[in-house]
């Protein structure tokens, strides 16, 4: 699996597309002839990879928005997944 | 947070009382191709079909679907390219947020057509390896092939779009899958699907012609899985391998009028591309009613939703959601009734079928089969065998 650093950039990969689904209320990952249905956490997650924000900026930003604290081995969890299945760049 | 908690694909509950929107959209906006492939899978009478939805037609398509929940259409054909309102129909899908996929030959795909589509928006082309002449044989050295593929090859990555590559494979070229990755690999792809034939419309027609027969499926697997190993961080490669090889059927379409919406060039819809051979009520047309109609209400959509249309022995089958009994086509092609199991199931009485087709691939000898002409797609042989009724 992916070793991801704090301090790396991810970005949603070339030729995938994070969208939000009105007819069904749920946010997507589109890709070549494909899609994944993101739960909420993921969404959350990858609308923040914007080839800006560090991965530890990203965990700071969600636990400011949720209030919460520790989020860091999950995100870090989901974005190794992210990699693997190609969804996300990593600078 | 874990990978379970992430729903892949295109999924749908089958046991939803209403049917989830027609997440797939696909448009075969023309059957008319410059290409004249064996395995076609246009219709074999696609010759008696001409007429083609006019741009406003296919609009109002995209809309209705769009607002149904389609997210993701293919534009396809026979050969896409040549409707020449194409960049004006992906600049619509993508103005109302489908992703935009393109399945083209790369025939007629110039620079500045190329240009017109990256401007509309279309997110994705899949270039398909079809030779562009009827020397089959010729498949790989034929330069001319190669020399388009490498043009348009070159306009895909000069726009960004990943490149997807599809060959579809037979008898006849399965023994050179390793030439066809390595020109792959040349072409600079990030994926491959080596898609083996199925065998409907043109395909059963020619079907002694293509099918491979075992040792060769399992060469060629083994070949893939060595450039797999060596190659893998830079192309990923799809096998595909023939259901007929296999002991049970594909899920097809991941079930009837489950997330897949087929409109033909005349506006009919279908819940898969060739369901059209299929006997019993015409389709709707989406000139006459409404994709809502069509998706949820129409006869032709609700006819195999599901599974209570089934009959022994998927009735009582504790396999039955995995596949839902297979593909209907398949099971009228074989046994003569779309309601029966797909034949390439092990537990169907017409596995036979399956077993004599493939029995006759291991004893065939190399091509090539002098009594029995290879018939290629072209509008001629279209209305010779749509006349000739002993072919489906
Ligand atoms: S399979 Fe070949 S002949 Fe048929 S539509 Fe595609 S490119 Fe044209
Ligand atoms: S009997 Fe029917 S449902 Fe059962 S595995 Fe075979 S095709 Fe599928």
């Amino acid at each position: 699996m992916t070793q991801i650093a704090p301090n790396q950039i991810p970005g949603i990969a070339n030729g995938y597309r994070l969208q939000f689904e009105k007819a069904q209320d749920i946010w997507v990952l589109l890709y070549p002839e494909g899609m994944v249905k993101l739960n909420p956490t993921a969404s959350q997650i990858l609308q923040r990879c914007d080839n800006k924000a560090s991965v530890q900026e990203i965990v700071a930003q969600l636990e400011e928005a949720f209030e919460t604290s520790g989020l860091s081995e999950d995100v870090l969890g989901f974005l190794a997944i992210a990699h693997e299945q190609h969804w996300i760049t990593l600078r | 947070m874990s990978s379970t908690m992430l729903e892949h694909g295109l999924k749908h509950d089958p046991s939803a009382t209403r049917p989830g929107p027609p997440l797939w959209l696909l448009a075969e906006l023309t059957y008319r191709c410059p290409l004249h492939c064996a395995f076609c899978f246009n219709p074999v009478d696609f010759a008696t079909h001409e007429a083609e939805l006019d741009t406003q037609g296919w609009i109002e398509t995209l809309r209705q679907a769009r607002a149904l929940g389609s997210v993701q259409c293919g534009f396809s054909g026979g050969e896409p390219m040549l409707r020449d309102d194409l960049e004006i129909l992906v600049a619509e899908a993508h103005s109302l947020g489908y992703y935009t996929n393109l399945l083209t030959t790369g025939v007629g795909l110039t620079e500045k057509r190329a240009e017109a589509l990256k401007e509309a928006g279309l997110d994705h082309i899949q270039l398909s390896f079809q030779d562009s002449t009827r020397e089959m044989n010729d498949f790989l050295s034929n330069t001319r092939t190669f020399d388009l593929k490498n043009k348009v090859a070159a306009l895909i990555k000069k726009h960004d779009w990943p490149m997807v590559l599809n060959c579809v494979i037979h008898r006849m070229n399965i023994d050179h899958v390793d030439k066809i990755i390595e020109m792959a690999l040349e072409l600079g792809a990030e994926t491959l699907e080596l898609a083996n034939t199925q065998y409907y419309s043109w395909a059963v027609v020619n079907r002694d012609h293509l099918l491979p027969s075992r040792a060769q499926l399992e060469k060629a697997e083994r070949v893939t899985n060595e450039y797999r190993e060596r190659y893998g961080d830079r192309l990923q490669i799809v096998f595909v391998i023939p259901d007929y090889y296999e002991n049970r059927p594909k899920k097809c379409m991941n079930g009837w009028g489950n997330v897949f919406l087929t409109i033909t060039p005349d506006g009919t819809a279908l819940p898969c591309h060739t369901a059209r051979m299929l006997p019993g009520a015409d389709f709707p047309n989406v000139a006459e009613h409404s994709i809502e109609h069509i998706w949820y209400d129409s006869e032709g959509f609700n006819r195999y939703r599901g599974k209570g249309w089934m009959k022994e022995p998927c009735r009582s089958c504790p396999e039955s959601d995995d596949d839902l009994g297979g593909c209907r086509c398949q099971a009228f092609l074989l046994a003569g009734d779309p309601a029966v199991a797909d034949p390439v199931c092990d537990k169907s009485p017409d596995r036979g079928v399956v077993d004599q087709a493939i029995e006759k691939a291991q004893l065939t000898p190399a091509l090539p089969l002098k009594d029995q002409p290879l018939i290629f797609r072209d509008p001629v042989e279209s209305r010779r065998l749509s006349a000739d009724k002993t072919v489906p």
